[in-house]
């Protein structure tokens, strides 16, 4: 037993080694190694699910926000080959700077496109590509290449014949600027910007400017949400976390219950009791609180948007709310009153500093969830309740642009992260506790 | 010393309307007093603490403090430093802003603030933490900080909830003695609550048992110890040998009672009823002399089980029918060497012997 | 790297996709979805012995895109509106489709000319013509509107109004009710004058105006009083009062005519069953079958006199078609190729306005 001593162990040079002489460092990450990999395999299947459902989709998506290449090739769907298109009209723009006035060449280019196009049938996708800039591009593209193959030189002359619009320099800004792979022009028009004729970045006319309006309009009504669960849901928590359990369990029910009820049932339900002629109004109007006639409106405008979606919220502020407050111990705030705090001082000094990570936790979750909402804005916001995400949707699947609505989830995205960073920076993302 | 710096009148507290938790509750402690709530969970003592502190109200009675009615005052407005059972020390604060907490609630300026915290600091030896956050602390080290906190205010009266539960046996011997002298150093008033008996017995000047929302005694450790009034108190403080009896005849002090298997013996009278009552002996094991015939109360007993203890031999021996009879015997030089199986000869003294209540 | 993200595309797509049968049809559900079951699917299914499945979508022109370009079709027939149809043959994501097999009418007609003008381009064949009306509640409205005008006044008739939350149709409707006649709005609208004074239009109603998106809300929005007159497609409102007695009336000045068509996505599984399933969709009995179940117009002139009564058995069909004679006046066809134009750009502007 005692000459079990530290000269034993064998060294080399300062370096621990095991018994046999390797290495103890080695050793040890060989050891662990086993463990490691298990972990790795453990978490695997959710890993791969996570890649193919959220990271690549994902990045699918961000890739289409700045790039469209349907003005430079075209991609058979039948087939998936992919034919370089526009090929003469891109080498123009290579050859000559921007704002060049298009000279007979660049028509001449122009018309074997066009030609080109309507032998593969891409004059539709090339057109379309080129109207979300430039309106009543596609039915140029269309009747362009149906046409182009009879047209004789001087082609500028034969096809401003056919339309004079292609004389138009924004339409030659616009080729020029979807000519290359990569463009922000759907960034630029995410936030009410474009190119003109130029290639100069100016503000689109008033009235077509929107999205800034609507990203301005979802983080003011984002707050004023997170606000509203804030208040109202905070003194909820308080009661779950501090009522005996039998109590407490049956007003979580009541809190989770619209968690069971469908999205769609609950938003209607609001419309129901909301609108002009709806419950809430019969009931004021009934017990002579306001005349028939003064009917209030609170549905399809923003009223009804921060009163559905607060209430449909409210247990994303609520849960993570109890869980921070559920493990406090009733003590701390005793403890400040035996001190001598009043209950608002005990309050203010000892436990709402104690439930900043719930705060935290279930503002960014309600913010975050409010921002990127649109079912209910749509349903119940009118004309001024709506949100970005509504125009996203909107883009997604009417205008079917969905560059656009890539790029305007992008900033949506990227806005969301930068909170996200805020967060970890002010309160520490360790401290999130969302349940 | 003011003979009543706290007093309950016949106060009695009930959470549901059907039973009292407190049942006519009647103290008083003159100031300066350190007095140690004892007794089993659930039989009342927190409940009356809580009280004091103004957490929770008296259903019945009068709690004054002082002189001065505090039922109806808000627990900030009644000066009393508080312990809690798990130090309750604000995680989000350092042990310096711990400190300063009720100072600044007091609205005591900068200065002031810094100077008191620091000797607090000083006086549980925690200078070089008040940086630091209560979750970097040791157990021990928060109790300090706690102790620190409830009375950097100069309170009057402080109150102690269990203080010592959470720390390991050596600590909490240890933090006992500390207690012990700030309170004999600074002269405040102590109410201390725990169950722990030797707790109490160790830093109280007087010791109430709690048991059943009763006060069963109320009296110096050493009386408590060794004059129990009642035979809850005999057999919650120390060790205590119980042989039921029945009393046969009173004469004066002593009564004679007959035991279980019949013989009889003499005790002294403490609480017992008339004669023919039934009545409950009790002897403590350190106050049984063996290997000794002579005296009123000598009997045999057959030697059970024998415990080596170091400073003192344990022995269990079946008694006048009781085999869980226990003897403790000195290691001393001389002792008597007992073995497992043989009879022995004991006795005791029959003021030692103490008739009490049936239970 | 474009490979793999539409391998993951196509596998989140397998998602929402349905288990392979021998012939996935998609339309748009509802009481419209439930008239192409019974006067199509059924029919056929019994003709060949197919399996046919009815998927319901809340316009098909959005699966189809996102199946097409993953490469992974499950559909193989889908209904969708003309623009739709224009823009999505445009882009190449539909199987063209050779006119010549569709059947002749009975009289021998052939079907290129059997059907409505517009009814077939090259990937899609028309099965109905619905409208875009704007109807009321006659318990709320005092007096009667009858044009187009009536909608927009709100002295004579007040009360609120329910629009589509789109700019088609709201921007002719406009220029109607501001005088302008039914084959001049389009030049109009081409113009930055026209599109000016139709949201000028707009703006004398916008803030008694309830804005709606899906087809079933406006007969709800009409029955709660929530709104005195509204927009609406004409077979909602049909079905709201004829099916359930609501009191709706229909005004079919300015109404805006429009075609629901038929396509074949490109590479779909069973893209011959699915020309046959159309052929035999747009056969002139099977067109008049349709209008049974609701009250939209067949495409083909020689279903027009097939047309018969409602299911309920007492109402004859003939006049709540929008192609009837008496609701053609002062009627307007939906300018397809102008809103495969200026869909974004009109849209864009009308976002902004209702945003403002």
């Amino acid at each position: 037993m005692a000459d079990t001593t530290s000269s034993d162990i064998p060294t080399d040079s300062g370096t621990l080694q095991t018994a046999d002489g390797r290495p103890l460092k080695a050793a040890l990450a060989t050891a662990q190694r086993s463990a490691r990999n298990r972990a790795f395999y453990l978490v695997l299947p959710l890993l791969l699910f996570v890649v193919v459902t959220f990271i690549f989709p994902i990045g699918q998506m961000l890739m289409r926000s700045v790039s469209d290449p349907r003005f430079i090739e075209h991609v058979d769907l039948g087939t998936g080959e992919v034919t370089p298109i526009m090929v003469g009209l891109r080498t123009w723009f290579d050859e000559n700077p921007a704002g060049t006035e298009p000279d007979e060449a660049a028509y001449a280019a122009l018309v074997a496109d066009l030609v080109h196009l309507r032998e593969i049938r891409a004059q539709g996708n090339a057109g379309t590509r080129i109207n979300y800039v430039y309106p009543g591009a596609r039915s140029m593209f269309t009747g362009g290449a149906r046409r182009a193959g009879r047209l004789e030189p001087p082609f500028k002359d034969a096809i401003l014949d056919m339309d004079e619009d292609w004389a138009d320099p924004a339409l030659w800004q616009t080729m020029r600027s979807s000519s290359g792979r990569y463009t922000a022009d759907f960034y630029l028009a995410a936030i009410d910007r474009e190119r003109d004729a130029q290639g100069n970045i100016q503000k689109v006319d008033e009235e077509r400017a929107i999205y800034l309006l609507l990203f301005e309009r979802t983080l003011i009504l984002s707050v004023v949400i997170t606000l509203l669960t804030l208040i109202l849901g905070f003194p909820v928590a308080f009661l779950l976390a501090t009522l005996p359990l039998r109590y407490s369990n049956v007003l979580m029910i009541l809190v989770l219950l619209p968690f069971w009820t469908s999205l769609l049932v609950r938003t209607t339900s609001w419309i129901v009791l909301l609108q002009t002629q709806g419950v809430v109004n019969d009931i004021a109007v009934s017990v002579g609180l306001i005349t028939d006639e003064s009917r209030l409106q609170m549905i399809y405008n923003q009223t009804g948007t921060v009163i559905a979606m607060t209430h449909i919220l409210l247990p994303f502020m609520i849960l993570p709310l109890y869980s921070v407050m559920r493990p406090i111990n009733p003590s701390y705030v005793r403890a400040a009153r035996s001190l001598g705090a009043t209950s608002w001082t005990a309050f203010r000094r000892i436990y709402l500093p104690l439930t900043i990570p719930g705060i935290a936790a279930g503002s960014l979750l309600v913010f975050i969830l409010a921002v990127g909402y649109y079912i209910t804005p749509a349903l119940v916001g009118g004309s001024r309740g709506q949100l970005i995400s509504n125009l996203i949707a909107f883009h997604m699947q009417n205008s079917l642009n969905w560059s656009l609505a890539a790029a305007l989830a992008g900033l949506l995205l990227g806005g969301i992260l930068i909170l996200y960073w805020l967060y970890d920076r002010l309160v520490g993302i360790d401290n999130l506790k969302l349940g | 010393m003011s003979g009543e710096f706290v007093v309950f009148d016949r106060v009695q507290k009930s959470y549901d309307g059907e039973t009292l938790v407190v049942k006519d509750l009647n103290l008083a402690m003159p100031k300066g007093e350190f007095l140690t709530m004892l007794g089993p969970s659930g039989s009342g003592k927190t409940t009356c603490l809580m009280m004091l502190a103004g957490f929770e109200t008296a259903t019945h009675g009068e709690i004054r403090l002082d002189g001065r009615e505090i039922n109806n005052i808000p627990p900030h407005k009644r000066g009393i430093g508080m312990v809690f059972q798990n130090y309750a020390l604000f995680p989000h604060l350092t042990v310096s802003e711990n400190l300063a907490f009720p100072l600044e609630v007091r609205g005591l300026g900068k200065s002031d603030r810094e100077a008191k915290v620091k000797r607090a600091l000083e006086m549980v030896q925690m200078s070089e933490f008040g940086v630091r956050r209560p979750a970097q602390l040791s157990g021990g080290q928060q109790q300090r900080i706690a102790l620190a906190r409830a009375l950097v205010f100069d309170p009057d009266l402080v109150l102690m909830d269990e203080p010592l539960g959470a720390l390991d046996k050596q600590l909490r011997e240890h933090m006992q003695y500390e207690i012990k002298h700030l309170h004999e150093n600074l002269g405040i008033t102590v109410v201390y609550v725990t169950h722990d008996q030797s707790e109490a017995l160790t830093m109280s000047d007087r010791v109430a048992v709690f048991n059943d929302g009763v006060i069963q005694q109320l009296a110096p450790p050493d009386t408590l110890y060794e004059a129990p009034d009642n035979s809850f108190v005999a057999q919650f403080i120390g060790e205590n040998n119980k042989l039921p009896a029945k009393v046969v005849s009173k004469e004066g002090d002593t009564v004679q009672v007959t035991l279980q298997d019949g013989k009889t013996c003499q005790a002294l009278s403490v609480n017992c009823g008339a004669v023919g009552s039934d009545t409950m002996i009790s002897i403590r094991p350190e106050r049984v002399t063996l290997g000794a015939s002579s005296g009123a109360n000598a009997t045999d007993g057959e030697v059970n089980e024998i415990i080596y203890l170091g400073d003192h031999i344990r022995c269990r021996l079946s008694v006048h029918g009781n085999d869980e009879f226990i003897v403790k015997i000195p290691n001393s030089a001389d002792h008597p060497q007992l073995k497992v199986g043989e009879t022995t000869q004991i006795t005791w003294h029959t003021a030692d012997a103490r008739a009490l209540d049936p239970i | 790297m474009k490979k793999t993200l539409i391998m993951t595309t196509a596998l989140v797509a397998v998602a929402g996709s349905v288990a392979a049968q021998d012939l996935t049809v998609m339309s748009w559900g509802g009481a419209y979805g439930a008239s192409q079951i019974e006067a199509y699917n059924k029919p056929f299914a019994e003709l060949t012995g197919k399996d046919i499945v009815m998927v319901d979508a809340d316009n098909p022109a959005t699966p189809i895109k996102a199946q097409v370009e993953a490469g992974n079709v499950t559909i193989d027939v889908a209904d969708v509106e003309y623009s739709d149809a224009i823009r999505l043959c445009d882009e190449g994501l539909l199987e063209e489709i050779d006119m010549s097999t569709l059947p002749d009418a009975p009289d021998g007609t052939p079907a290129a000319d059997d059907f409505v003008a517009g009814a077939l381009t090259d990937c899609a064949v028309a099965n109905i013509v619905w409208s875009t009306v704007f109807a009321y509640n006659t318990t709320n409205v005092e007096g009667e509107p009858t044009t187009m005008a009536d909608f927009f006044d709100l002295e004579a008739f007040p009360g609120k109004r329910g629009l589509r939350k789109s700019a088609k149709a709201n921007l002719e409707m406009a220029l109607i009710a501001d005088g302008v006649a039914a084959e001049d709005v389009y030049d109009l609208l081409e113009t930055d004058e026209g599109v000016d004074r139709a949201f000028a239009m707009l703006d004398t109603i916008k803030d008694s105006v309830v804005w709606w998106e899906a087809g079933a809300q406006p007969p709800q929005l009409l029955a709660d009083g929530e709104v005195v007159m509204s927009t609406a497609y004409n077979g909602r409102i049909f079905n709201a009062a004829v099916g359930e007695d609501q009191p709706f009336e229909i005004v079919w000045d300015g109404q805006i005519m429009d075609f629901d068509l038929f396509v074949i996505p490109k590479g779909a599984p069973n893209a011959e069953l699915a020309l046959e399933y159309i052929s035999f969709a747009t056969d002139t009995q099977r067109l008049a079958d349709q209008a049974k179940w609701i009250s939209y117009g067949p495409a083909r002139v020689s279903s027009g006199a097939l047309v018969g009564l409602y299911q309920d058995g007492v109402t004859e069909m003939a006049p709540h078609m929008p192609t009837a004679e008496a609701n053609l006046e002062n009627a307007l066809v939906n300018n397809f190729e102008f809103w495969a134009d200026r869909d974004a750009e009109l849209n864009e502007r009308f976002n902004a306005w209702l945003a403002n």
